[in-house]
């Protein structure tokens, strides 16, 4: 594990409020190259909001982001992007009518050389290329690079979803549910692919319900709880029933929690 | 791996499509375009048993002749289908874009070139108003369009004045629907035609062999050569032999290579595919979804106005029905019958030509067996209703099976 030195990206005290709801409470969290955090929490514990946080959809109202230990502000996807984080969210955002490669390289669509310039004509040749290349990289296996992506099962969406958001050289890759309504074999893949996103030196955010994926796939796991960090474990060194306990409030995790409620009231 | 393992296990290797299969895919909508040329040959048979008028050289030039206009203006329809939109101001603009063309020519002695460009400029002009409209205030394309229906049939009559219609003379003008070019002059279109497409073929195989892809199949290249070739040379034989290949003919198929290339092969085109597929996805990757919006209904729109002004050459005449009665419908129907998806991002601009011929063939048979209008439009609606089902339940099978 390569958590030694200047985190990737680092939050420190980052909270945001929507009207009355405290969403996030000066919450401190970091990833570090070559990491996988597993984000954890009940519903409306906070994870979507920090991970919207990061990408630039949110803005915080206070706390600082630095990204490989500059501090930076992001103020919208674009932002997030230029940095070098890349989300992938659970809808997918994919266009199930065009196909793997299509999909892959959609906004950004390589443009062949020549004549068909003038027309920005699609060199496809070299799109199912690199496509081709790229996936056999994460060792990603897909019938055909030119079936349409509706075709596909929800395992082999996710990672062409997750292929996607490395085609612009990305830093940190945050993960919105990627293994919920997935088979047991199809977890399974998108669990290798992301133990392969970490072999490429990236850092990676997991949110996730299920700890036992959490477990199967993270270094450390980060537990948000009313907004509020509940607890952070190495994955090795604990015990679901430890964060279980962090995520309810109940037990070892709870002392965290009622300790920084203290220091609010 | 054992993960790795599993998911190897679990893909199925790829194979070659079974008979099963393709009946499975003609009937899925994927092979939409077999399913229309098998509709067509049997349109073909019906009407040649009853009149054996139907498939002579004369006959099908005046099909040919026929269907331009709605062909055309169905490549603009193609675009706004594609976007899981619909355009129902086509038809109306059509007409009052060559109502401009005739009083700018007619009354005002332009020349026919610019008048051509005026009435061309108007179409485009209308379709990028109502496209901003509908993707600023994100009102129902079809409410606009619907607005658009009214408003430019009252501007038609507006600009046509008291008298309701204006014959046209200049040469210029009628000539885009009544040239016919001479027999050697067509086998030239075709050598032309034939080569290019080969050409096309050769290039883009030779490029994916040199980078090492699959679907690599020489065979299934030259069978594709082969029936073009085939077709395009049958089909000059038949023109040449009654007046020749006619100017209008070669305009059509020029739009639609043209759209289809834009379609197919652009970023452009691929972006109208992922807007009519999945907006909030295209939005997502970068893509301007309202700019796309507003290009495609000024497509709409400049297509609509070619067709209007092919219509009035072929008419000698702008009137006060131009445009009107069931050409909007007619132009909608023929892509849809034809395979483009009513609910988006699924088609070629091919289904207008095809759509076209299907809709022209059953509309010529039908003239030349002398029959009544009411059965006409009653067959016609049958037609088309029958291609939306088509179009819907190859959907629902996509979806029953895991695809959407």
């Amino acid at each position: 594990m390569a958590a030694d030195g200047t985190p990737l990206l680092e939050l420190e005290g980052v909270s945001k409020r929507f009207g009355p709801v405290q969403a996030l409470d000066r919450v401190d969290f970091a990833v570090h190259a070559g990491e996988v955090i597993g984000l954890v929490g009940d519903n409306g514990a906070g994870k979507s909001t920090l991970v919207k946080a990061i990408a630039g959809i949110y803005s915080p109202d206070g706390g600082t982001i630095r990204f490989e230990g500059e501090e930076v502000r992001i103020k919208g996807p674009q932002d997030a992007t230029e940095l070098g984080i890349a989300t992938v969210y659970q809808d997918l955002a994919l266009c199930d009518n065009l196909d793997v490669v299509a999909n892959l390289f959609l906004g950004r669509e390589q443009v062949s050389a020549g004549p068909g310039q003038v027309s920005r004509q699609l060199d496809e040749v070299k799109m199912e290329h690199e496509t081709a290349d790229l996936l056999s990289t994460l060792a990603v296996t897909i019938p055909s690079l030119r079936s349409e992506v509706g075709t596909l099962s929800g395992g082999q969406r996710q990672q062409v979803a997750v292929a996607r958001s490395l085609l612009g050289d990305p830093k940190v890759v945050l993960l919105d549910e990627p293994t919920a309504a997935l088979g047991v074999p199809q977890t399974k893949q998108v669990l290798e692919l992301i133990r392969r996103l970490r072999e490429r030196n990236l850092g990676v955010v997991v949110i996730s319900h299920n700890l036992a994926d959490v477990f199967a796939v993270a270094d450390r796991v980060f537990v948000l709880r009313l907004g509020r960090a509940a607890g952070e474990f190495r994955a090795e060194e604990t015990t679901e029933e430890h964060v279980v306990g962090a995520i309810t409030g109940v037990g070892d995790g709870g002392e965290r929690n009622q300790h920084a409620e203290g220091e609010t009231s | 791996m054992s993960a790795t393992e599993a998911a190897t296990a679990e893909e199925a290797p790829e194979r070659r499509p079974t008979t099963g299969e393709t009946a499975r895919r003609i009937v899925q909508g994927d092979l939409s375009s077999v399913r229309v040329v098998l509709g067509l040959v049997v349109i073909a048979v019906i009407f040649q048993v009853q009149e054996d008028r139907f498939l002579s050289a004369e006959n099908l030039t005046n099909l040919m002749l026929q269907i331009t206009t709605i062909g055309l203006i169905s490549v603009g329809v193609v675009y706004v289908l594609l976007l899981g939109e619909i355009d129902l101001s086509v038809g109306a603009v059509s007409g009052l874009s060559a109502a401009v063309m005739a009083v700018l020519s007619v009354n005002h002695g332009w020349n026919a070139y610019l008048a051509i460009a005026a009435a061309v400029a108007v179409g485009a002009a209308i379709g990028c108003l109502q496209g901003s409209l509908f993707s600023r205030f994100v009102v129902p394309s079809f409410v606009v369009t619907l607005a658009g229906l009214l408003a430019w049939e009252g501007a038609l009559l507006q600009v046509l004045g008291k008298t309701g219609s204006l014959n046209i003379n200049d040469p210029k003008i009628t000539g885009l629907a009544n040239i016919f070019y001479s027999d050697t002059v067509g086998w030239i279109f075709a050598a032309v035609i034939i080569g290019a497409y080969g050409a096309a073929l050769a290039v883009g195989y030779r490029r994916r062999v040199a980078a090492c892809l699959g679907d690599t199949n020489a065979l299934s290249q030259i069978v594709r050569f082969v029936l073009l070739a085939a077709i395009v040379i049958a089909a000059v034989a038949i023109l040449n032999s009654d007046r020749g290949v006619p100017l209008a003919v070669m305009i059509l198929l020029a739009f639609v290579v043209g759209m289809e290339y834009v379609a197919k092969q652009t970023s452009f085109g691929r972006h109208v595919f992922a807007v009519g597929g999945n907006a909030e996805a295209a939005r997502r990757a970068g893509i301007h979804v309202n700019r796309v919006r507003i290009a495609v209904f000024t497509i709409a729109g400049t297509m609509a106005a070619i067709g209007g002004v092919m219509a009035a050459s072929r008419l000698f005449a702008v009137n006060q029905n131009s445009g009107g009665n069931e050409l909007l419908l007619l132009a909608i129907a023929g892509p849809v019958i034809a395979g483009t998806s009513l609910f988006g991002g699924r088609g070629s601009v091919w289904t207008a030509l095809l759509g076209a011929l299907v809709i022209g063939s059953i509309s010529n048979g039908m003239d030349l067996l002398s029959l009544s209008s009411a059965v006409k439009l009653m067959v016609t609606g049958g037609v088309l209703l029958l291609a939306v089902l088509v179009d819907a339940v190859a959907r629902q099978q996509r979806q029953t099976s895991g695809r959407v």
